[in-house]
């Protein structure tokens, strides 16, 4: 077993062998542009990420001309809502979002709160899961989109989509759903789930970094979108700029494989979480779940270990790579605003660690990390004074805390 | 983030982890912080005429916090309490290295040496 371990699969993935082996090609002998028409070159490279394209398309359940390729899930955001805001704009002003979306998501919605739109942002559940019944309840005659999260980064909660999509068709609003986390790990078919718009990411599902995608539906209804970057009119005006071939057929690629072996992986990560759990829920207590139980993406599991702050935890895991919530672990010092929205308390939110299992982790490894985090809090539990205060049958929030910054 | 081998030495190698009788006459102990902001520190001193003779700590935080207050009991240690009342943040600050995100781990230190005095204080004029 080599050291250290990646367990941290909701970041990012490393490139599969056989997507590599796709790829390769396209850096140096079929290094072409796709969109020149009038050599051997430019058809090569046309024809690679037409396949490429019907692989992504097929794996969720699209046609390749709803494929419209982007740098990643990031720019598929902003293209969705911005482009929606700004072709439905005399429909209406108002957004639906979720408060435990991604920053993108967020952030884009914000931006455009700035530029005379309205958002509303539900408030999830304890599990982090938003209702049908809160989105038909946030509808109002000038909704134009509604967009949520199908599977969360930081927890792993899948939202009803398919429940809610259908709610959106009846109504004549539009879907769009970050389906960053989602696609390749849990069935995505864009028909059967209602979706108008949904982006994806190659690098979550073993292609390489920089691209991704928009799926854009084309009939019932048919979408339109105002492109947010000028050019040479590329992806059917929808995003200009040269085609990154090589990553597109590494994203289809990867997309193809995710097709074929989407159940197998998904029954094998779930095994290794739960082991993941047992093991350690096993050997120490106060261990609390974030997230869904029943609702929740095959490899994620975030838990929080109560009375021993995130980073340092991390610090004595560090053989074994994985993330916190823990505000001294972000930039910005605030704690998760996931685990915020689902009102987990700061003092979890601090505790709090994801562990990401994915394709290329064995059994081998979650004994060692299991062993790991059972050692350190143990140790780090013999530092906390909480965990002492409690064992001494105090009540920690009946205490009146001083000084804290 | 990396971390300087002072931090790390303190975090792998805790000083004086461990509690004392609070209730003790020559006992005086320090808690500052709060878990939702996460750090809370317990700094305890026993006294013997003006000297601490002995410092004991525990401490949920991060690696800065651990070290900073890891370091604060050794740095007491034998000191006189006025002397140890006068130790500074930024001397923590710069023995750990720390960068200014962690600053706010020192004074909680500082804060916790502090309290631990007046507690140890009060105790004797009651």
């Amino acid at each position: 077993m080599k050291l250290p371990i990646y367990m941290d699969y909701q970041a990012t993935t490393p490139v599969d062998p056989r997507v590599l082996e796709a790829m390769l090609p396209h850096f140096q002998n079929d290094f072409g542009n796709a969109a020149s028409r009038n050599h051997e070159f430019g058809w090569k490279a046309e024809k690679a990420v037409d396949t490429a394209r019907e692989q992504i398309a097929s794996l969720i359940g699209a046609s390749a001309k709803e494929i419209v390729i982007t740098s990643g899930s990031t720019e598929a955001i902003n293209l969705a809502i911005k482009g929606v805001v700004e072709m439905y704009g005399e429909k209406g002003k108002h957004i639906i979002t979720s408060e435990p979306e991604h920053k993108a998501v967020l952030d884009t919605c914000k931006h455009l709160e700035k530029q005379g739109c309205e958002v509303t942002y539900l408030h999830p559940d304890k599990e982090g899961r938003v209702s049908v019944q809160q989105v038909q309840d946030a509808m109002r005659e000038d909704t134009i989109l509604v967009t949520l999260i199908w599977a969360n980064n930081e927890v792993g909660s899948i939202n009803p989509i398919r429940e809610i999509g259908a709610l959106c068709h009846e109504r004549g609003v539009l879907l769009f759903t970050d389906a960053t986390q989602a696609v390749g790990k849990i069935p995505v078919d864009v028909e059967a789930d209602n979706i108008d718009l949904l982006c994806l990411s190659a690098h979550k599902l073993y292609g390489p970094k920089g691209v991704g995608c928009l799926y854009v539906r084309r009939r019932k209804p048919r979408v339109r979108l105002v492109a947010q970057q000028d050019g040479g009119g590329h992806e059917r005006g929808m995003r200009s700029g040269t085609l990154n071939v090589p990553g597109i057929v590494g994203m289809g690629a990867a997309c193809a494989l995710c097709e074929q072996e989407l159940s197998e992986e998904a029954e094998r990560t779930s095994k290794l979480r739960d082991l993941l759990e047992d093991k350690i829920t096993g050997e120490l207590d106060y261990v609390t779940l974030n997230g869904s139980r029943e609702h929740r993406l095959p490899g994620c599991l975030n838990i929080s270990f109560s009375f021993v702050e995130g980073e340092s935890m991390l610090m004595g895991i560090n053989d074994v790579a994985v993330s916190s919530g823990s505000a001294c672990t972000s930039a910005s010092l605030e704690p998760s605003h996931v685990l915020n929205s689902m009102e987990v308390g700061d003092e979890l939110a601090h505790s709090s660690i994801r562990f990401g299992i994915g394709r290329f982790t064995t059994e081998e490894e979650v004994n060692y990390a299991a062993n790991k985090v059972i050692d350190v809090v143990t140790r780090l539990r013999e530092l906390s004074p909480l965990y002492e205060m409690v064992q001494e049958g105090v009540d920690l929030s009946t205490v009146q805390w001083q000084g804290g910054h | 983030m990396a971390y300087s081998d002072k931090v790390l030495d303190h975090y792998n190698n805790p000083r004086n982890v461990g509690s004392m009788d609070k209730k003790a006459k020559q006992v005086g102990t320090g808690v500052v912080g709060a878990p939702e902001c996460g750090d809370v520190m317990k700094l305890q001193i026993e006294v013997e005429g003006d000297t601490i003779v002995d410092a004991k700590f525990k401490t949920f935080g991060c690696g800065s916090a651990i070290a900073s207050s890891s370091l604060a009991t050794e740095w007491i240690k034998g000191k006189s309490l006025s002397e140890a009342g006068q130790i500074k943040n930024t001397e923590i600050v710069q023995e750990l290295s720390l960068p200014p995100v962690k600053i706010h781990c020192s004074v909680l230190a500082e804060d916790a040496i502090k309290a631990a005095i007046d507690d140890f204080r009060n105790k004797q004029d009651s």
